[in-house]
């Protein structure tokens, strides 16, 4: 079977819909898909909902998404570098569910394994926990997640074979690997596409079993938040 | 004289051991790691790293290499790699020894509130709350008092916050620039002073009965 797609806009053809749950890799702007956030800004869905730790910047990454309007609500673990986000939000224009983010981590990655709701200490005693049942274990009190199934997962990885089979770069992993787990259809956009045998086995971050789609963009433009340097190397 | 932020990064490392595993939150807590001295500390970044390594020069700057403060970074011999939710299991696991980070207020029984000011400021928690909740012993690093633009100073350390929580009783020790306070079962107790604070001022700055 062919997973690979000629573009980003026909990887998301026939899959992405109005009003869907959508979950988008990356955190802050590093490994973030960005063809394909590019392409869904061009295919004018609109009313969804956007599962991402970060929400871009004003106009990059996901903040292409909050200019158009195209996102109703997001849940995000912090959306502090964006703008946009804060004016919408504070107008009451967009919603919003803060989960902490290994709670959206966990949320992501029990969801993609069959887990439909797990146990945490996080959270406790905070808004975060208000309306959510709690249990005690060993005497600590824990309140229950439930976990999320998006119907679409937006990835980037560094590498893919022609099946699938995935290997990030750095800290480009972050939520990618959680986030093509619980896709119920994942798109994943690469740098490079290798011939089958070319990744060793032990060398795979995530089985192509969780990959539906690929698209390669082999140069995305990678904006640096916070490029902070030291002068001298070792300093 | 109150300890400078340089200082009282300084004093934050005593608390580190040979071999810990840490977490520094954004601002004052990252200097922390200029002051690890001849002991192995590897420094965890909740976006999936072990074992950060100094900023990079202008030449080694990487997009794809980043610290949880969204700042370019570098590994170091022995530095790993992983997503965010295996970044969250060995936090949320308590592998994690020791969790120093910022805060908007403290109450004198360790609950901590650092992520949101109801209708002004949107944020978010970020990895804060798992941070607080799974990490074994967690210090809070921050100035003692908030200084406003006119120039009075709101009390940081309370009997309890009014801003939204963050994690109830989960802070072990405060570092401010006047001293260091250990939440004990009786209430924040002063285990010591920056130099030239007198009790009465870290008193005065303080919105608990401390203890002495």
């Amino acid at each position: 079977m062919n997973k690979l797609f000629p573009s980003a806009a026909a990887a998301l053809e026939g899959v992405v819909q109005d009003g869907q749950l959508i979950a988008v890799g990356g955190f802050g702007l590093c490994g973030i898909p960005e063809a394909l956030i590019d392409a869904l800004r061009d295919s004018g869905v609109k009313n969804l909902t956007a599962i991402s730790n970060n929400a871009g910047v004003d106009s990059f990454g996901l903040g292409k998404l909050l200019e158009t309007r195209q996102i109703r609500k997001m849940i995000a673990s912090y959306v502090g570098e964006n703008k946009e986000f804060e004016r919408q939000y504070l107008a009451g224009e967009l919603e919003l569910e803060f989960t902490p983010q290994g709670t959206l981590a966990e949320k992501l990655r029990a969801g993609g394994a069959g887990i439909p709701a797990f146990f945490t200490k996080t959270g406790v005693g905070t808004l975060v926990a208000e309306g959510k049942e709690t249990r005690e274990f060993e005497g600590e009190t824990y309140v229950m997640e439930r976990s999320l199934l998006p119907e679409v997962s937006l990835v980037k990885a560094d590498i893919a074979d022609t099946s699938g089979n995935l290997r990030f770069r750095y800290t480009a992993r972050n939520f990618n690997p959680a986030v093509a787990m619980a896709g119920k259809i994942c798109i994943v956009e690469v740098e490079k596409i290798l011939p089958l045998g070319q990744l060793h086995p032990d060398d795979i971050h995530l089985p192509g079993i969780y990959v539906h789609r690929l698209v390669l963009n082999t140069q995305p433009e990678k904006r640096i938040e916070k490029r902070t340097v030291t002068v001298k190397a070792g300093v | 004289m109150p300890w400078t932020q340089e200082q009282m990064a300084a004093r934050a490392a005593q608390e580190l051991q040979d071999g810990f595993y840490v977490n520094l939150g954004i601002g004052i807590p990252t200097l922390v790691a200029n002051y690890t001295g001849d002991k192995e500390v590897w420094l965890q970044s909740e976006n999936g790293m072990l074992g950060i390594g100094a900023f990079p020069t202008e030449d080694q700057v990487d997009p794809d290499l980043i610290n949880a403060g969204k700042q370019t970074v570098t590994t170091i011999a022995g530095s790993s790699i992983f997503g965010s939710h295996d970044s969250f299991a060995m936090i949320r696991g308590g592998k994690i020894n020791l969790s120093i980070l910022g805060a908007m207020q403290v109450s004198e029984r360790g609950d901590l509130a650092n992520w949101m000011i109801p209708g002004k400021m949107v944020k978010g928690m970020g990895g804060a709350m798992d941070l607080v909740a799974g990490v074994p012993r967690v210090i809070v690093l921050m100035e003692h008092v908030a200084r406003k633009k006119d120039g009075s100073e709101d009390h940081k350390i309370l009997t309890q916050c009014t801003l939204p929580l963050t994690g109830v009783g989960v802070v072990d020790r405060i570092i401010t620039d006047l001293g260091v306070m250990d939440v004990t079962p009786q209430g924040l107790k002063v285990v010591e002073l920056a130099p030239c604070v007198s009790r009465e001022l870290i008193a005065s700055k303080s919105s608990v009965n401390l203890i002495f």
